[in-house]
């Protein structure tokens, strides 16, 4: 998540659900939190009961609205000029949080003399570089901070590499460097150029472009950042709504420099909550399943770029002050926890063992090659692509190149099935007896079925033992990752290439249980937390961590959940306060709120009263209060920084509440680490119906839209053919792509049927009929589903003309009890820059009265008519 | 024993259906069938003898700028509806068999191996909650949960409720709270707030009781449901009279014969 890493230091929710019920004002948008997460809503309703204003932002009308007190219709896609409007009201109606930005912000800092904003070249920041579409970051960094020539270290801006790693760019490790001016006047300082930067983003403008008539934008507006000072403030909700755009990371990025300039972060009832839309998407960013990164964050090393140089490497992502004057430490215990005895300073600790990225190996990297016959093999493990993943047409194509498949899961999921009854094989296009794909299906265990670990949404680890065995053959991950690893193990143990090096030295000795020979999870959680390797004691903490090779670490931001020998904090379950302390384990070292230095004055007390939360008890001489302080616990608030030599997060003096970060503020703007620039700016989605109101360029430049003959566009602006925005969702009564639900009587029952949501001005216009069927076409796909005419969508005034949204659930396939198109065929496969997430949320689509096969038919022949 | 209810209250209802599915889960009630209704997002219908717990979704058209907890719009509203387990409960007193009991919580429990299919229940009751089941015949409905109540837990749905939308818990103090919750909607300008509890009418309260929004009909509570035994003196003594008069009848025209004859 580098849009919160970026910002704030870590790429995790800031703030606990439970502190919800603290917050004035709570701003729920790109999420419908009542409906996707309604158990953690209820500290939503709980806020809401004690006082709190509830707003949502939303083109749908939704369960969340339902529940608000202010509903604000947009247009989906027009987030950023929405949020860039809150921050130019705040810095127009100087309601910012003054001393909050000037102490715990870099809004005072000053930016080099070659820095050229969007406002200067009508849609781009200096450094793009047009031959090979992407930005070249040197002109963001700070006046006074080292350039690349000046002999720094390599800017992270790879373009094989994802935006996930240590969420910042590496150049930005001497940010510690820099002038700045506390008055906020130096026409460079970042204060002057935000505001600079969205002097545009008026109520007007997004009146006319967002379809928030000027009225309501002014009522939210209000009401959001009334909730700011020292005895208020807000928080802010989102999910994939913000996530899956071409520029979704700008989206959250927004978010952040408003809860930094209205003094939101750090604070009870304050922060900005990822919803993760999975049990734990958050344990599978920080113990990571993506090809990126290593665990905690670490970066994966580069093919060529970190071919053997393990001191460059090193020296190119550790910081000088701030936690990640520690990277050395947490990357050496991680290979002493993977290699053991093997990992010695005399072989780089194993460095050379470790695979190098070498190209784009995201989801739709090596699904792309897929397709294009480049892969072999592949495991399909919680994920059901055939249904869930954009262009799911092509996913499945992709799936029939393949020489093996194996899937793992719970029932037949139509990934597995794709070779028998996918729409490819019901219309012609593919046959069983052609396709070439071997499948294994393997049966999985469910939750209650296994042990271990989720980490929640809000980084709290939370442990479950296993209630029943799992029926026949089914088998936990763990077992199976295991015993593959094992077999793997035991085929390359002989075998002397250099290829299995780093395999055999592997330590993979996890004791086992029970008649299937069970890894004992807990064991692994024990790895994850880390020990000493001499006498093999566990680690307290963070602090504990050494870069010799003497401890031994599984994920450094774990440290501290398996303090000692039969103590699973994970497995704690006795809550004693608001906050959940004494329920489970949150990352890093049991902080609930983290960054919570901030709920403080620089000086050490509390803000006021009402928002107390960490203060420095002058008699213990220690960071104490109602949270664990993210903070080193005896560095008193009047110790003064030492950023132009000081070494660690001691360097950064008493006042510096953003550990990670070198200057140890929070970032208004993004010196590097994101890959299209260092503040949001507006632009249209891939597929828009506008042309950008703001700037020349169009769309985010550096997104990707992998544009070929089997992943086509719409023209944009405005292609005729597709005159309506879709936008795509999920309902409480089913599961992301339903292998879960849709299985299940007793909530197919309660959504039976895919069907869209559309407003009865566009039933109108399209002639559609309330329970009838409708035609949905994009320039990928044509699918069909139920009407639901109704006034929670509403058509919007954007530009002078009215502009109609279309929604739709995209839960359904072609397996299950309930069946129902797959609304994913109809989305393009799309690489955010940073993230390489794809735009699910807004792009443009046509709507027609009838079934798919009489629709497809008369194209044909109107199609035959036409040669 | 302590006399138990159930308060829903609408205002705190997200809509997600948790209690019907816990419900159904505890109970091990059957699937309704899949039938997409295009009636919101209920796709459930109404409490019958496959749905003990239903939510139901009110909607009127939203305004931008007006969540659907400003005072001034009612919106979307979603409302749990369940047996009312009357004070006086129709379906009780309709059944020949027995199988219908009052509860030692106060609830009224269907035996469905007494149930002899008869349907005098079904129509008996004000409210349209109890239904048979065709493969069978027998009726079915809300238990109260009585095996959990008798276990000391609460019944399912309530349990599943994420917002306490539908409390549980001793009869008067939930009638207090209710009481204060409606002050509190009344204070915050939500003129609309209603206390239904039917305790006026001659169900003579009910062991459910519903804060929703607006007219309580629009969430399938009747205004005055009555309990149809209450026409029972008078439906008695109708026929009575009928039959009096039909007798005298009878008689005046067998006398009246005899005079004809006798002529």
């Amino acid at each position: 998540m580098p849009g919160l890493g970026t910002s704030f230091g870590r790429g995790g929710a800031t703030t606990a659900q439970q502190d919800l019920s603290n917050a004035d004002v709570i701003l729920i948008m790109g999420s419908s939190m009542a409906e996707n997460h309604p158990v953690g809503f209820q500290w939503v309703i709980e806020a809401r009961e004690r006082g709190a204003k509830i707003i949502h932002v939303d083109p749908r009308f939704n369960r969340t609205s339902a529940m608000a007190d202010i509903w604000v219709p947009l247009r989906a896609g027009s987030d950023i000029l929405f949020l860039g409007g809150l921050i130019n009201y705040v810095l127009t109606n100087n309601s910012e949080f003054r001393e909050y930005v000037v102490h715990y912000t870099n809004a005072p800092t000053i930016l080099r003399e070659d820095f050229r904003d969007t406002e200067d070249l009508d849609g781009l920041f200096s450094g793009w570089d047009q031959e090979k579409q992407k930005y070249d970051p040197d002109s963001w960094l700070y006046k006074g901070a080292p350039t690349r020539d000046g002999g720094g270290p390599q800017p992270g801006h790879s373009e094989a590499g994802g935006g996930h790693g240590k969420d910042r760019g590496g150049e930005a490790q001497d940010a510690a460097r820099f002038e700045w001016d506390t008055s906020l006047q130096h026409p460079r300082c970042v204060f002057q150029v935000l505001k600079r930067h969205f002097s545009r983003y008026t109520p007007e403008m997004v009146e006319r472009y967002c379809g928030v008539s000027k009225e309501v934008f002014l009522k939210a507006a209000e009401a959001f950042t009334s909730a700011s000072g020292p005895e208020k403030t807000a928080a802010i909700c989102y999910a994939v709504g913000w996530t899956q755009h071409s520029k979704g990371v700008q989206i959250i990025r927004a978010a952040a420099i408003l809860q930094l300039l209205l003094g939101n972060i750090g604070r009870p009832g304050g922060g900005i909550l990822a919803l993760r839309g999975h049990a734990s998407i958050q344990g599978s960013t920080d113990i990571p399943t993506l090809y990126d990164i290593l665990p905690g964050y670490l970066p994966m090393p580069f093919f060529e770029a970190d071919a053997n140089k393990f001191a460059d490497y090193i020296k190119k992502h550790k910081a000088r002050t701030g936690l990640w004057s520690g990277f050395d430490k947490y990357f050496i215990s991680l290979m002493k926890a993977w290699y053991g005895e093997g990992a010695t300073s005399e072989n780089n600790f194993g460095f050379s063992w470790l695979p190098r990225v070498t190209g784009d190996h995201s989801h739709f990297g090596y699904w792309l090659d897929m397709q294009d016959g480049k892969m072999e093999g592949l495991f399909v493990m919680g994920q059901n692509p055939a249904v869930g993943a954009p262009n799911a047409r092509l996913q499945r194509t992709a799936l029939s190149k393949l020489k093996w498949l194996v899937v793992r899961d719970m029932v037949e999921i139509e990934t597995a099935s794709f070779w028998l009854d996918s729409p490819e094989v019901q219309r012609g296009e593919l046959s069983p007896e052609s396709i070439g794909t071997e499948v294994f299906l393997f049966p999985a265990a469910g939750t209650a079925e296994k042990e271990g670990t989720f980490t929640n949404t809000q980084r709290l680890l939370q442990y479950r033992e296993m209630a029943v065995e799992p029926p026949g053959d089914a088998r936990s991950e763990t077992w199976f990752m295991y015993h593959l690893g094992r077999r793997l193990k035991q085929r390359a143990k002989d075998d002397t290439r250099p290829r299995n090096a780093g395999l055999n030295a592997l330590t993979w000795n996890y004791p086992v249980e029970g008649k299937h020979a069970e890894p004992k999870v807990s064991e692994v959680l024990k790895e994850i937390n880390g020990w000493t390797v001499a006498d093999h004691k566990q680690l307290q903490n963070i602090q504990d961590l050494k870069n010799d090779g003497s401890t031994a670490c599984g994920a450094w931001i774990y440290c501290g959940v398996f303090p000692e020998e039969g103590r699973n904090r994970a497995n704690e379950r006795k809550p004693k306060d608001l906050l959940g302390h004494g329920w489970g384990f949150a990352w890093p070292n049991d902080c609930r709120i983290i960054y919570n230095r901030a709920s403080a004055r620089p000086d050490g007390k509390p803000w006021s009263e009402r928002k107390k939360l960490v203060w420095w008890d002058e008699e213990k001489k220690e960071w104490g209060g109602l949270d664990n302080a993210d903070y080193p616990k005896n560095l008193s608030p009047d110790t003064p920084d030492d950023l132009a030599k000081g070494q660690g997060v001691e360097a950064l003096g008493g006042a510096r509440p953003f550990t990670l970060h070198p200057d140890g503020v929070g970032w208004i703007y993004v010196a590097s680490g994101l890959k299209d620039g260092p503040l949001p700016t507006h632009y249209e989605p891939l597929e828009s119906l506008l042309s950008n109101p703001l700037y020349k360029q169009q769309t985010d430049p550096a997104a990707q839209k992998k544009e070929r003959p089997d992943n086509p566009y719409a023209q944009s602006p405005a292609d005729p053919r597709f005159p309506y925005v879709l936008t795509t969702y999920r309902l409480t009564e089913h599961h992301t792509a339903g292998g879960m639900t849709r299985t299940l009587s007793h909530l197919s029952e309660l959504q039976p049927e895919l069907f869209t949501e559309v407003s009865p001005e566009l039933a109108q216009e399209a002639g559609l009929e309330h329970g009838d069927w409708a035609t949905i076409t994009t320039p990928r796909a044509i699918i069909e589903a139920r009407v639901l005419i109704t006034r929670r969508m509403r058509s919007l005034w954007v530009d002078g003309r009215r502009l109609h949204q279309v929604g739709l659930p995209y839960h359904w396939g072609y397996k299950g009890r309930s069946k129902g198109d797959v609304v994913n065929d109809l989305l393009a496969i799309s690489e955010e820059p940073n993230v390489r997430i794809m735009e699910t949320k807004a792009l443009v689509c046509n709507i027609e009265p009838g079934r798919r096969n009489e629709r497809q038919q008369r194209k044909e022949s109107e199609e035959r008519a036409a040669i | 024993m302590a006399i138990t209810a159930f308060l829903t209250d609408s205002t705190l209802c997200i809509g997600c259906k948790a209690c019907e599915v816990a419900c159904k889960e505890w109970n091990g009630v059957g699937e309704d069938g899949l039938n997409w209704s295009g009636y919101s997002y209920d796709n459930t219908g109404a409490v019958g003898h496959s749905t003990w717990r239903h939510v139901k979704f009110v909607e009127c058209a939203p305004e931008p700028g007006f969540g659907g907890n400003a005072p001034e719009l009612n919106s979307w509203s979603f409302s749990s509806d369940v047996c009312k387990h009357c004070e006086n409960a129709g379906c009780l007193e309709a059944c020949p068999t027995g199988a219908l009991v009052r509860t030692e919580f106060g609830g009224v429990y269907l035996q469905p191996d007494v149930c002899n299919g008869c349907a005098y229940c079904v129509v008996a009751c004000p409210f349209g909650v109890v239904q048979r089941n065709p493969d069978d015949g027998r009726a079915f409905k809300c238990t109260f949960c009585y095996d959990r109540q008798k276990a000391g837990l609460i019944p399912a749905c309530a349990k599943a409720c994420p917002t306490e939308s539908i409390k549980f818990g001793e009869i008067e103090s939930l009638r207090r709270k209710a009481t204060e919750r409606m002050q509190e909607l009344q204070r915050r300008g939500m003129r609309d707030a209603t206390f239904y509890d039917a305790s006026d009418s001659s169900v003579g309260g009910t062991h459910a009781m519903f804060i929703v929004r607006g007219d309580p009909r629009t969430y399938n509570l009747p205004p005055k449901p009555e309990v149809p035994t209450t026409y029972l003196k008078k439906a008695w003594t109708s026929s009575a009279i009928a039959a009096g008069l039909l007798l005298a009848g009878s008689v005046i025209a067998f006398l009246s014969e005899n005079r004809s004859n006798g002529r």
